[in-house]
Protein backbone atom coordinates (compact mmCIF):
# COMPACT_ATOMS: atom_id res chain seq x y z
CA UNK A 1 0.00 0.00 0.00
CA UNK A 2 2.93 2.29 0.66
CA UNK A 3 4.53 1.71 -2.39
CA UNK A 4 1.27 2.39 -4.48
CA UNK A 5 1.00 5.72 -2.68
CA UNK A 6 4.42 6.67 -3.39
CA UNK A 7 4.18 5.33 -6.64
CA UNK A 8 1.67 8.00 -7.07
CA UNK A 9 2.57 11.10 -4.85
CA UNK A 10 5.89 10.67 -7.36
CA UNK A 11 5.61 13.70 -9.99
CA UNK A 12 7.12 11.47 -12.84
CA UNK A 13 4.20 9.31 -12.77
CA UNK A 14 1.71 12.29 -13.21
CA UNK A 15 0.90 12.18 -16.65
CA UNK A 16 -0.18 8.60 -16.61
CA UNK A 17 -2.17 9.10 -13.29
CA UNK A 18 -3.73 11.70 -15.24
CA UNK A 19 -4.28 9.56 -18.38
CA UNK A 20 -6.10 7.10 -16.02
CA UNK A 21 -8.27 9.74 -14.03
CA UNK A 22 -9.43 11.05 -16.73
CA UNK A 23 -10.06 7.99 -19.18
CA UNK A 24 -11.53 6.13 -16.43
CA UNK A 25 -13.73 8.67 -15.95
CA UNK A 26 -15.18 9.48 -19.09
CA UNK A 27 -15.19 5.85 -19.94
CA UNK A 28 -17.70 5.34 -16.76
CA UNK A 29 -19.86 8.32 -17.71
CA UNK A 30 -20.36 6.76 -21.30
CA UNK A 31 -21.45 3.23 -19.23
CA UNK A 32 -23.33 4.93 -16.91
CA UNK A 33 -25.25 6.67 -20.10
CA UNK A 34 -26.07 3.20 -22.19
CA UNK A 35 -25.54 0.74 -19.32
CA UNK A 36 -29.74 1.22 -18.22
CA UNK A 37 -32.74 1.40 -21.27
CA UNK A 38 -35.36 3.39 -18.48
CA UNK A 39 -31.73 5.58 -17.58
CA UNK A 40 -31.13 6.25 -21.34
CA UNK A 41 -35.28 6.97 -21.96
CA UNK A 42 -34.83 9.54 -18.74
CA UNK A 43 -32.64 11.32 -20.54
CA UNK A 44 -33.89 11.41 -23.63
CA UNK A 45 -37.28 13.46 -22.41
CA UNK A 46 -34.75 16.01 -21.40
CA UNK A 47 -34.39 17.09 -24.69
CA UNK A 48 -37.55 18.79 -25.00
CA UNK A 49 -37.14 21.31 -22.13
CA UNK A 50 -36.57 23.90 -23.79
CA UNK A 51 -39.92 22.96 -25.85
CA UNK A 52 -41.71 22.88 -22.11
CA UNK A 53 -41.20 27.09 -21.79
CA UNK A 54 -43.77 28.32 -23.52
CA UNK A 55 -42.77 31.59 -25.56
CA UNK A 56 -44.25 35.19 -25.79
CA UNK A 57 -47.87 35.04 -27.25
CA UNK A 58 -46.34 36.53 -30.43
CA UNK A 59 -45.12 34.56 -33.09
CA UNK A 60 -41.76 37.09 -33.89
CA UNK A 61 -41.98 36.83 -37.56
CA UNK A 62 -45.83 37.41 -38.27
CA UNK A 63 -47.12 38.96 -35.16
CA UNK A 64 -49.60 36.64 -34.32
CA UNK A 65 -49.60 32.93 -32.64
CA UNK A 66 -46.95 30.63 -31.20
CA UNK A 67 -45.34 28.52 -33.45
CA UNK A 68 -42.54 27.08 -31.15
CA UNK A 69 -44.08 24.86 -29.54
CA UNK A 70 -42.61 21.20 -29.24
CA UNK A 71 -44.33 18.42 -30.98
CA UNK A 72 -43.79 14.96 -28.80
CA UNK A 73 -42.66 11.76 -30.39
CA UNK B 1 -33.30 39.60 -3.65
CA UNK B 2 -36.29 39.03 -1.68
CA UNK B 3 -37.85 41.92 -3.90
CA UNK B 4 -37.11 39.97 -6.62
CA UNK B 5 -39.10 36.87 -5.55
CA UNK B 6 -41.60 38.64 -3.89
CA UNK B 7 -42.29 40.08 -8.11
CA UNK B 8 -42.11 36.60 -9.70
CA UNK B 9 -44.16 35.52 -6.65
CA UNK B 10 -46.97 37.93 -7.10
CA UNK B 11 -47.87 36.99 -10.80
CA UNK B 12 -50.15 33.71 -10.70
CA UNK B 13 -48.51 31.21 -12.66
CA UNK B 14 -51.83 31.04 -14.72
CA UNK B 15 -51.58 34.48 -15.98
CA UNK B 16 -47.51 35.50 -15.59
CA UNK B 17 -45.93 36.50 -19.16
CA UNK B 18 -41.99 35.53 -19.38
CA UNK B 19 -41.24 39.39 -19.17
CA UNK B 20 -43.09 39.31 -15.94
CA UNK B 21 -42.00 36.17 -14.60
CA UNK B 22 -38.17 35.95 -16.14
CA UNK B 23 -35.65 39.26 -15.45
CA UNK B 24 -35.56 40.07 -19.36
CA UNK B 25 -34.54 43.87 -18.28
CA UNK B 26 -30.71 42.30 -18.11
CA UNK B 27 -30.57 40.22 -21.11
CA UNK B 28 -32.22 42.97 -22.84
CA UNK B 29 -29.42 45.50 -21.78
CA UNK B 30 -26.87 43.01 -23.15
CA UNK B 31 -28.41 42.46 -25.63
CA UNK B 32 -28.21 45.92 -27.28
CA UNK B 33 -24.81 45.92 -25.78
CA UNK B 34 -23.82 43.22 -27.89
CA UNK B 35 -25.09 44.61 -31.02
CA UNK B 36 -23.34 48.20 -29.99
CA UNK B 37 -19.71 46.35 -29.81
CA UNK B 38 -20.79 44.36 -32.83
CA UNK B 39 -20.83 47.23 -34.76
CA UNK B 40 -17.58 48.79 -33.08
CA UNK B 41 -15.76 45.67 -32.90
CA UNK B 42 -15.61 44.80 -36.59
CA UNK B 43 -15.57 48.50 -37.69
CA UNK B 44 -11.96 48.25 -36.11
CA UNK B 45 -11.27 45.24 -37.82
CA UNK B 46 -12.30 46.35 -41.54
CA UNK B 47 -10.30 49.65 -40.18
CA UNK B 48 -6.99 47.65 -39.33
CA UNK B 49 -7.33 44.52 -42.42
CA UNK B 50 -7.50 47.87 -44.49
CA UNK B 51 -4.62 49.29 -43.19
CA UNK B 52 -2.45 46.18 -43.95
CA UNK B 53 -3.54 46.48 -47.63
CA UNK B 54 -3.09 50.43 -47.50
CA UNK B 55 -0.96 51.47 -44.61
CA UNK B 56 -1.40 55.31 -45.59
CA UNK B 57 -4.48 54.70 -43.45
CA UNK B 58 -2.37 55.06 -40.54
CA UNK B 59 -2.31 58.55 -40.97
CA UNK B 60 0.43 58.92 -38.76
CA UNK B 61 -1.84 58.69 -35.94
CA UNK B 62 -0.60 56.55 -32.94
CA UNK B 63 -3.72 55.81 -31.46
CA UNK B 64 -5.47 54.21 -34.61
CA UNK B 65 -2.03 51.93 -35.98
CA UNK B 66 -2.46 48.46 -36.27
CA UNK B 67 -0.93 47.60 -32.95
CA UNK B 68 -2.87 49.45 -31.03
CA UNK B 69 -6.47 49.06 -32.85
CA UNK B 70 -5.76 45.25 -33.35
CA UNK B 71 -6.29 44.39 -29.58
CA UNK B 72 -9.50 46.95 -29.75
CA UNK B 73 -10.67 45.08 -32.62
CA UNK B 74 -10.24 41.77 -30.88
CA UNK B 75 -11.47 42.33 -27.50
CA UNK B 76 -14.45 44.08 -28.82
CA UNK B 77 -15.48 41.36 -31.12
CA UNK B 78 -14.18 38.38 -28.84
CA UNK B 79 -15.67 39.99 -25.19
CA UNK B 80 -17.50 42.82 -26.18
CA UNK B 81 -19.91 41.60 -29.22
CA UNK B 82 -19.53 37.86 -28.13
CA UNK B 83 -19.45 38.21 -24.27
CA UNK B 84 -22.22 40.17 -23.87
CA UNK B 85 -24.12 38.40 -26.10
CA UNK B 86 -23.33 35.40 -23.98
CA UNK B 87 -24.19 37.13 -20.73
CA UNK B 88 -27.80 37.53 -22.65
CA UNK B 89 -28.29 34.70 -23.69
CA UNK B 90 -26.64 32.39 -20.75
CA UNK B 91 -29.28 34.53 -18.84
CA UNK B 92 -32.11 34.16 -20.61
CA UNK B 93 -31.31 30.41 -21.33
CA UNK B 94 -30.78 29.55 -17.30
CA UNK B 95 -34.12 31.32 -16.79
CA UNK B 96 -36.15 29.54 -19.13
CA UNK B 97 -34.82 26.20 -18.89
CA UNK B 98 -34.97 26.52 -14.94
CA UNK B 99 -38.26 27.97 -14.79
CA UNK B 100 -36.76 30.48 -12.22
CA UNK B 101 -35.88 34.07 -11.85
CA UNK B 102 -32.05 35.07 -11.88
CA UNK B 103 -31.35 34.77 -8.37
CA UNK B 104 -30.31 38.94 -8.11
CA UNK B 105 -31.46 41.87 -10.37
CA UNK B 106 -28.48 43.90 -8.60
CA UNK B 107 -25.85 41.40 -8.71
CA UNK B 108 -26.78 40.76 -12.43
CA UNK B 109 -27.03 44.51 -13.07
CA UNK B 110 -23.33 44.48 -11.29
CA UNK B 111 -21.78 41.95 -14.04
CA UNK B 112 -23.20 44.31 -16.95
CA UNK B 113 -21.82 47.63 -15.73
CA UNK B 114 -18.59 45.49 -14.15
CA UNK B 115 -18.38 43.66 -17.58
CA UNK B 116 -18.79 46.90 -20.18
CA UNK B 117 -16.59 49.02 -17.98
CA UNK B 118 -13.81 46.95 -18.22
CA UNK B 119 -14.47 47.35 -22.50
CA UNK B 120 -14.12 51.04 -22.53
CA UNK B 121 -11.26 51.03 -20.05
CA UNK B 122 -9.42 48.76 -22.54
CA UNK B 123 -10.33 50.38 -25.38
CA UNK B 124 -8.98 53.55 -24.09
CA UNK B 125 -5.83 51.97 -22.63
CA UNK B 126 -4.90 50.56 -26.06
CA UNK B 127 -4.92 53.18 -28.05
CA UNK B 128 -2.57 54.75 -24.87
CA UNK B 129 -0.59 52.29 -25.73
CA UNK B 130 -0.85 50.35 -22.61
CA UNK B 131 -0.91 46.93 -22.38
CA UNK B 132 0.50 43.62 -20.81
CA UNK B 133 1.55 42.48 -25.01
CA UNK B 134 -0.79 38.73 -23.72
CA UNK B 135 -2.60 38.29 -26.87
CA UNK B 136 -6.68 38.30 -26.05
CA UNK B 137 -5.64 39.33 -22.03
CA UNK B 138 -3.96 42.75 -23.39
CA UNK B 139 -6.09 44.41 -20.42
CA UNK B 140 -3.68 45.80 -17.75
CA UNK B 141 -3.80 44.44 -13.96
CA UNK B 142 -6.12 47.08 -12.40
CA UNK B 143 -9.02 46.08 -15.39
CA UNK B 144 -7.78 42.59 -15.28
CA UNK B 145 -8.85 42.64 -11.03
CA UNK B 146 -12.55 44.55 -12.17
CA UNK B 147 -12.71 41.36 -14.77
CA UNK B 148 -12.09 38.97 -12.66
CA UNK B 149 -14.69 40.36 -9.70
CA UNK B 150 -16.94 40.37 -12.29
CA UNK B 151 -16.84 37.11 -13.16
CA UNK B 152 -17.06 35.97 -9.89
CA UNK B 153 -20.32 37.49 -9.31
CA UNK B 154 -21.51 36.22 -12.60
CA UNK B 155 -20.72 32.79 -11.64
CA UNK B 156 -22.35 33.24 -8.04
CA UNK B 157 -25.62 34.36 -9.73
CA UNK B 158 -25.66 31.62 -12.20
CA UNK B 159 -25.00 28.96 -9.53
CA UNK B 160 -27.46 30.23 -7.51
CA UNK B 161 -30.18 30.90 -10.11
CA UNK B 162 -29.20 27.38 -10.66
CA UNK B 163 -29.92 26.14 -7.35
CA UNK B 164 -33.52 27.49 -7.31
CA UNK B 165 -34.70 26.43 -10.33
CA UNK B 166 -38.12 24.54 -10.81
CA UNK B 167 -37.14 22.13 -13.28
CA UNK B 168 -35.40 18.79 -11.60
CA UNK B 169 -32.76 18.54 -14.45
CA UNK B 170 -30.37 21.29 -15.57
CA UNK B 171 -30.34 21.37 -19.56
CA UNK B 172 -27.24 20.18 -21.02
CA UNK B 173 -26.65 24.02 -22.20
CA UNK B 174 -26.53 25.19 -18.67
CA UNK B 175 -23.65 22.49 -18.41
CA UNK B 176 -21.69 24.19 -21.52
CA UNK B 177 -22.52 27.54 -19.86
CA UNK B 178 -21.13 26.38 -16.34
CA UNK B 179 -18.11 25.14 -17.95
CA UNK B 180 -17.90 28.33 -19.80
CA UNK B 181 -17.86 30.29 -16.65
CA UNK B 182 -15.81 28.15 -14.38
CA UNK B 183 -12.74 27.26 -16.95
CA UNK B 184 -13.11 31.10 -18.00
CA UNK B 185 -12.32 32.06 -14.45
CA UNK B 186 -9.64 29.49 -14.14
CA UNK B 187 -8.00 31.40 -17.44
CA UNK B 188 -7.87 34.54 -16.67
CA UNK B 189 -6.39 34.50 -12.56
CA UNK B 190 -3.81 32.32 -13.83
CA UNK B 191 -2.81 33.76 -17.42
CA UNK B 192 -2.91 37.25 -15.67
CA UNK B 193 -0.74 36.86 -12.59
CA UNK B 194 1.41 39.49 -12.86
CA UNK B 195 3.60 41.39 -10.47
CA UNK B 196 2.67 45.29 -11.00
CA UNK B 197 5.11 48.21 -10.98
CA UNK B 198 3.48 50.08 -8.00
CA UNK B 199 -0.14 50.23 -6.60
CA UNK B 200 -0.23 53.37 -9.23
CA UNK B 201 1.49 52.09 -12.39
CA UNK B 202 -0.67 50.39 -15.39
CA UNK B 203 2.17 48.14 -15.90
CA UNK B 204 3.15 44.98 -14.49
CA UNK B 205 5.76 41.71 -15.58
CA UNK B 206 4.30 38.46 -15.60
CA UNK B 207 4.94 35.94 -12.74
CA UNK B 208 6.00 33.61 -15.27
CA UNK B 209 9.35 34.00 -17.97
CA UNK B 210 10.92 32.33 -21.09
CA UNK B 211 8.88 29.32 -21.96
CA UNK B 212 6.67 28.45 -18.95
CA UNK B 213 5.37 32.06 -19.98
CA UNK B 214 4.36 31.09 -23.36
CA UNK B 215 3.23 27.85 -22.45
CA UNK B 216 0.43 29.65 -20.14
CA UNK B 217 -0.14 32.38 -22.38
CA UNK B 218 -1.14 29.64 -25.04
CA UNK B 219 -2.99 27.59 -22.48
CA UNK B 220 -5.08 30.81 -21.91
CA UNK B 221 -5.13 31.13 -25.71
CA UNK B 222 -6.62 28.25 -27.13
CA UNK B 223 -8.95 27.38 -23.60
CA UNK B 224 -10.11 31.34 -24.53
CA UNK B 225 -11.30 29.73 -28.17
CA UNK B 226 -12.61 26.46 -26.76
CA UNK B 227 -14.09 27.58 -23.40
CA UNK B 228 -15.10 31.00 -24.08
CA UNK B 229 -15.59 31.01 -28.55
CA UNK B 230 -17.03 27.28 -28.09
CA UNK B 231 -18.24 25.77 -25.25
CA UNK B 232 -20.08 28.87 -24.23
CA UNK B 233 -21.68 29.31 -28.13
CA UNK B 234 -22.28 25.33 -27.86
CA UNK B 235 -25.01 26.06 -24.99
CA UNK B 236 -26.60 28.40 -26.85
CA UNK B 237 -26.59 26.18 -30.05
CA UNK B 238 -28.28 23.82 -27.43
CA UNK B 239 -30.94 25.82 -26.50
CA UNK B 240 -31.68 28.24 -30.02
CA UNK B 241 -31.10 25.44 -32.02
CA UNK B 242 -34.89 23.21 -31.41
CA UNK B 243 -36.24 26.97 -29.86
CA UNK B 244 -35.87 27.94 -33.22
CA UNK B 245 -36.71 24.36 -35.27
CA UNK B 246 -39.17 23.75 -32.85
CA UNK B 247 -38.16 20.05 -32.63
CA UNK B 248 -36.51 18.72 -29.40
CA UNK B 249 -32.47 18.32 -30.10
CA UNK B 250 -31.37 15.23 -31.36
CA UNK B 251 -29.86 13.16 -29.20
CA UNK B 252 -29.20 14.22 -25.64
CA UNK B 253 -27.20 11.04 -25.03
CA UNK B 254 -25.03 12.79 -27.56
CA UNK B 255 -24.71 16.05 -25.99
CA UNK B 256 -23.68 14.35 -23.17
CA UNK B 257 -21.20 12.42 -24.34
CA UNK B 258 -20.16 15.59 -26.60
CA UNK B 259 -19.45 17.96 -23.03
CA UNK B 260 -17.86 15.65 -21.26
CA UNK B 261 -15.33 14.39 -24.27
CA UNK B 262 -14.69 18.44 -25.18
CA UNK B 263 -14.09 19.19 -21.25
CA UNK B 264 -11.69 16.69 -20.75
CA UNK B 265 -9.75 16.86 -23.95
CA UNK B 266 -9.65 21.37 -24.59
CA UNK B 267 -7.45 21.99 -21.80
CA UNK B 268 -4.68 19.93 -23.27
CA UNK B 269 -4.20 21.46 -27.11
CA UNK B 270 -2.99 24.51 -26.01
CA UNK B 271 0.58 23.90 -27.11
CA UNK B 272 0.02 23.24 -30.47
CA UNK B 273 0.32 27.06 -31.03
CA UNK B 274 4.29 26.34 -29.94
CA UNK B 275 5.55 23.77 -32.22
CA UNK B 276 8.78 24.42 -33.30
CA UNK B 277 9.82 26.41 -30.68
CA UNK B 278 11.65 26.11 -27.13
CA UNK B 279 9.07 23.96 -25.90
CA UNK B 280 9.75 20.18 -25.14
CA UNK B 281 8.68 17.95 -28.17
CA UNK B 282 6.69 15.66 -25.91
CA UNK B 283 4.43 18.80 -24.87
CA UNK B 284 3.90 19.48 -28.41
CA UNK B 285 3.03 16.13 -29.68
CA UNK B 286 0.84 15.78 -26.45
CA UNK B 287 -1.09 19.07 -27.97
CA UNK B 288 -1.02 17.40 -31.43
CA UNK B 289 -2.89 14.24 -30.43
CA UNK B 290 -5.43 16.19 -28.27
CA UNK B 291 -5.88 17.91 -31.25
CA UNK B 292 -6.81 15.21 -33.29
CA UNK B 293 -8.62 13.36 -30.35
CA UNK B 294 -10.76 16.81 -30.63
CA UNK B 295 -12.33 16.06 -33.92
CA UNK B 296 -14.98 13.67 -32.67
CA UNK B 297 -17.00 15.78 -30.10
CA UNK B 298 -16.58 18.57 -31.79
CA UNK B 299 -18.04 16.70 -34.86
CA UNK B 300 -20.83 15.06 -32.53
CA UNK B 301 -21.76 18.51 -31.64
CA UNK B 302 -22.16 19.91 -34.89
CA UNK B 303 -24.11 16.66 -36.03
CA UNK B 304 -26.43 16.85 -33.22
CA UNK B 305 -27.06 20.39 -33.61
CA UNK B 306 -27.30 19.78 -37.93
CA UNK B 307 -29.77 16.97 -37.53
CA UNK B 308 -31.77 18.74 -35.36
CA UNK B 309 -33.75 20.01 -38.51
CA UNK B 310 -33.82 16.04 -39.66
CA UNK B 311 -37.32 15.61 -41.11
CA UNK B 312 -37.40 19.25 -41.34
CA UNK B 313 -35.27 21.00 -43.97
CA UNK B 314 -37.56 22.83 -45.74
CA UNK B 315 -37.40 24.65 -42.69
CA UNK B 316 -34.63 26.03 -44.31
CA UNK B 317 -35.89 27.45 -47.52
CA UNK B 318 -38.80 29.67 -45.08
CA UNK B 319 -36.49 30.75 -41.75
CA UNK B 320 -33.59 33.00 -42.24
CA UNK B 321 -32.79 32.17 -38.54
CA UNK B 322 -32.75 28.88 -39.23
CA UNK B 323 -30.29 29.43 -42.06
CA UNK B 324 -27.91 31.52 -39.59
CA UNK B 325 -28.00 28.34 -37.58
CA UNK B 326 -27.09 25.61 -40.03
CA UNK B 327 -24.56 27.98 -41.55
CA UNK B 328 -22.91 28.61 -38.37
CA UNK B 329 -23.23 24.81 -37.30
CA UNK B 330 -21.72 24.51 -40.56
CA UNK B 331 -18.73 26.10 -40.48
CA UNK B 332 -18.40 25.18 -37.19
CA UNK B 333 -17.47 21.15 -38.08
CA UNK B 334 -14.89 22.88 -41.33
CA UNK B 335 -12.95 25.08 -38.62
CA UNK B 336 -12.92 22.09 -36.62
CA UNK B 337 -11.75 19.88 -39.02
CA UNK B 338 -9.08 22.67 -40.28
CA UNK B 339 -7.74 23.16 -36.72
CA UNK B 340 -6.92 19.71 -35.90
CA UNK B 341 -5.10 19.27 -39.56
CA UNK B 342 -2.82 22.67 -38.93
CA UNK B 343 -2.28 21.40 -35.59
CA UNK B 344 0.29 18.86 -36.88
CA UNK B 345 3.87 19.50 -36.70
CA UNK B 346 4.13 19.13 -40.59
CA UNK B 347 1.28 21.39 -41.41
CA UNK B 348 1.98 23.85 -38.63
CA UNK B 349 5.94 24.13 -40.54
CA UNK B 350 3.68 25.51 -43.47
CA UNK B 351 0.79 27.26 -41.64
CA UNK B 352 2.32 28.71 -38.44
CA UNK B 353 2.94 32.85 -38.95
CA UNK B 354 1.38 32.87 -41.38
CA UNK B 355 -1.86 34.56 -42.63
CA UNK B 356 -3.59 31.11 -43.05
CA UNK B 357 -3.79 31.07 -38.94
CA UNK B 358 -5.51 34.50 -39.40
CA UNK B 359 -7.90 32.68 -42.36
CA UNK B 360 -8.44 29.98 -39.62
CA UNK B 361 -9.53 32.10 -36.91
CA UNK B 362 -12.01 33.88 -38.35
CA UNK B 363 -13.60 31.20 -40.43
CA UNK B 364 -14.65 30.04 -36.90
CA UNK B 365 -15.38 33.48 -35.50
CA UNK B 366 -17.65 34.97 -38.35
CA UNK B 367 -18.65 31.49 -39.52
CA UNK B 368 -19.56 29.72 -35.88
CA UNK B 369 -19.33 32.60 -33.26
CA UNK B 370 -20.95 35.15 -35.35
CA UNK B 371 -23.38 33.73 -37.17
CA UNK B 372 -24.85 31.95 -33.99
CA UNK B 373 -24.85 34.79 -32.18
CA UNK B 374 -26.48 36.70 -35.07
CA UNK B 375 -29.15 33.91 -34.90
CA UNK B 376 -29.57 33.69 -31.53
CA UNK B 377 -30.02 37.20 -31.31
CA UNK B 378 -32.95 37.36 -34.08
CA UNK B 379 -34.61 34.13 -32.33
CA UNK B 380 -34.18 36.38 -29.10
CA UNK B 381 -35.16 40.02 -29.52
CA UNK B 382 -38.46 40.13 -30.79
CA UNK B 383 -39.44 37.60 -27.86
CA UNK B 384 -37.60 40.39 -25.36
CA UNK B 385 -39.85 43.10 -26.44
CA UNK B 386 -42.66 40.92 -26.80
CA UNK B 387 -43.09 41.63 -30.66
CA UNK B 388 -42.10 40.53 -34.48
CA UNK B 389 -39.11 41.34 -36.36
CA UNK B 390 -38.97 44.76 -38.11
CA UNK B 391 -38.26 42.90 -41.27
CA UNK B 392 -37.29 39.50 -42.26
CA UNK B 393 -36.14 40.79 -45.92
CA UNK B 394 -33.08 42.43 -44.04
CA UNK B 395 -32.02 39.30 -42.29
CA UNK B 396 -31.69 37.17 -45.83
CA UNK B 397 -29.78 40.51 -46.76
CA UNK B 398 -27.92 39.65 -44.02
CA UNK B 399 -27.26 36.30 -44.24
CA UNK B 400 -26.22 36.92 -47.97
CA UNK B 401 -23.79 39.39 -47.31
CA UNK B 402 -22.20 37.51 -43.93
CA UNK B 403 -21.64 34.33 -45.84
CA UNK B 404 -19.92 36.24 -49.08
CA UNK B 405 -18.08 38.23 -46.85
CA UNK B 406 -16.50 35.23 -44.98
CA UNK B 407 -16.12 33.33 -48.30
CA UNK B 408 -14.47 36.49 -49.34
CA UNK B 409 -12.13 36.64 -46.14
CA UNK B 410 -11.37 32.80 -45.73
CA UNK B 411 -10.29 31.80 -49.12
CA UNK B 412 -8.18 35.13 -49.58
CA UNK B 413 -6.46 34.52 -46.31
CA UNK B 414 -5.70 30.80 -47.41
CA UNK B 415 -4.63 32.07 -50.44
CA UNK B 416 -2.16 34.71 -48.74
CA UNK B 417 -1.41 31.79 -45.97
CA UNK B 418 -0.48 29.31 -48.06
CA UNK B 419 1.56 31.18 -50.47
CA UNK B 420 3.38 33.17 -47.94
CA UNK B 421 4.51 30.05 -46.65
CA UNK B 422 5.38 28.73 -49.82
CA UNK B 423 7.52 31.59 -50.18
CA UNK B 424 9.43 31.97 -46.93
CA UNK B 425 10.24 28.05 -47.19
CA UNK B 426 11.31 27.72 -50.96
CA UNK B 427 15.16 27.34 -51.51
CA UNK B 428 17.13 28.25 -54.76
CA UNK B 429 19.31 25.07 -56.67
CA UNK B 430 22.25 26.81 -54.37
CA UNK B 431 20.60 25.94 -51.05
CA UNK B 432 20.30 30.08 -50.47
CA UNK B 433 16.29 31.60 -49.75
CA UNK B 434 14.47 31.81 -53.22
CA UNK B 435 12.27 34.73 -52.31
CA UNK B 436 13.46 37.64 -50.04
CA UNK B 437 10.51 38.91 -47.03
CA UNK B 438 9.97 42.28 -49.22
CA UNK B 439 8.77 39.88 -52.23
CA UNK B 440 6.16 37.59 -49.85
CA UNK B 441 4.62 41.30 -48.82
CA UNK B 442 4.44 42.61 -52.32
CA UNK B 443 2.59 38.66 -52.75
CA UNK B 444 0.41 39.60 -49.59
CA UNK B 445 -1.10 43.03 -51.12
CA UNK B 446 -4.16 41.88 -53.64
CA UNK B 447 -5.35 38.97 -50.97
CA UNK B 448 -5.36 41.49 -48.50
CA UNK B 449 -7.64 43.84 -50.39
CA UNK B 450 -9.59 41.14 -51.47
CA UNK B 451 -10.05 40.24 -47.08
CA UNK B 452 -10.88 43.94 -46.46
CA UNK B 453 -13.52 44.24 -48.64
CA UNK B 454 -14.97 40.70 -47.48
CA UNK B 455 -14.87 42.13 -44.02
CA UNK B 456 -16.63 44.81 -45.41
CA UNK B 457 -19.49 42.86 -46.57
CA UNK B 458 -19.63 41.20 -43.08
CA UNK B 459 -19.70 44.58 -41.53
CA UNK B 460 -22.72 45.90 -44.00
CA UNK B 461 -24.71 42.82 -43.05
CA UNK B 462 -23.60 43.75 -39.28
CA UNK B 463 -25.21 47.20 -39.62
CA UNK B 464 -28.47 45.70 -41.25
CA UNK B 465 -29.10 44.23 -38.06
CA UNK B 466 -28.14 47.03 -35.96
CA UNK B 467 -30.94 49.01 -37.90
CA UNK B 468 -33.62 45.66 -37.75
CA UNK B 469 -32.76 45.15 -34.38
CA UNK B 470 -33.08 48.83 -33.65
CA UNK B 471 -36.23 49.49 -35.75
CA UNK B 472 -37.78 46.28 -33.86
CA UNK B 473 -37.30 47.76 -30.87
CA UNK B 474 -38.62 51.12 -31.58
CA UNK B 475 -41.47 49.56 -33.26
CA UNK B 476 -42.52 47.42 -29.90
CA UNK B 477 -41.96 50.49 -27.80
CA UNK B 478 -44.43 52.64 -29.74
CA UNK B 479 -47.38 49.88 -30.40
CA UNK B 480 -49.46 48.17 -27.33
CA UNK B 481 -48.53 44.91 -27.61
CA UNK B 482 -51.70 42.25 -28.49
CA UNK B 483 -50.66 40.24 -25.48
CA UNK B 484 -51.12 43.19 -23.03
CA UNK B 485 -54.23 44.14 -24.66
CA UNK B 486 -55.52 40.30 -24.59
CA UNK B 487 -55.22 40.12 -20.49
CA UNK B 488 -56.15 43.71 -20.04
CA UNK B 489 -59.06 42.68 -21.58
CA UNK B 490 -59.60 39.16 -19.47
CA UNK B 491 -58.75 40.92 -16.31
CA UNK B 492 -61.27 43.65 -17.12
CA UNK B 493 -63.79 40.74 -17.71
CA UNK B 494 -63.00 38.75 -14.28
Amino acid sequence: MTELWSWITDLGNSKIIALLLFMGTFVAIVIYLFSSRRRSTRFESYRYIPLDDEDSPLDPNTGSGDRNKGERS
Amino acid sequence: MSQTAATAGSVPASTAVPSEQYNYEIVKKFSIAAVIWGVLGMAAGVWIASQLAWPFLNFDIAQITFGRFRPVHTTLVIFGFGGNALFATSYYIIQRTCQTRLYSDRLSLFTFYGWNLALILGVFTYMAGITQGREYAEFNWQIDILIAITWIVYFWVFLMTLLRRSQPHIYVANWFFMAFILATALLHIFNNLQVPLSLTSPHSYSLFSGVQDAMTQWWYGHNAVGFFLTAAFLGMMYYFVPKQAGRPIYSYKLSIIHFWALVFLYMWVGAHHLHWTALPDWVSTLAATFSILLLLPSWGGMINGIMTLSGAWDKLRTDPIMLFLITALSFYGMSTFEGPMMSLKSVNALSHYTDWTVGHVHSGALGWVAMITFGSLYHLIPRLWNTKIYSLRLIYIHFFLATIGIVLYIVSMWVAGIGQGLMLRAFDEYGNLAYTFTESVVFLHKPYMVRAIGGGFFLLGMLIMAFNVAMTILTAKRTVPVADESRATAASAS
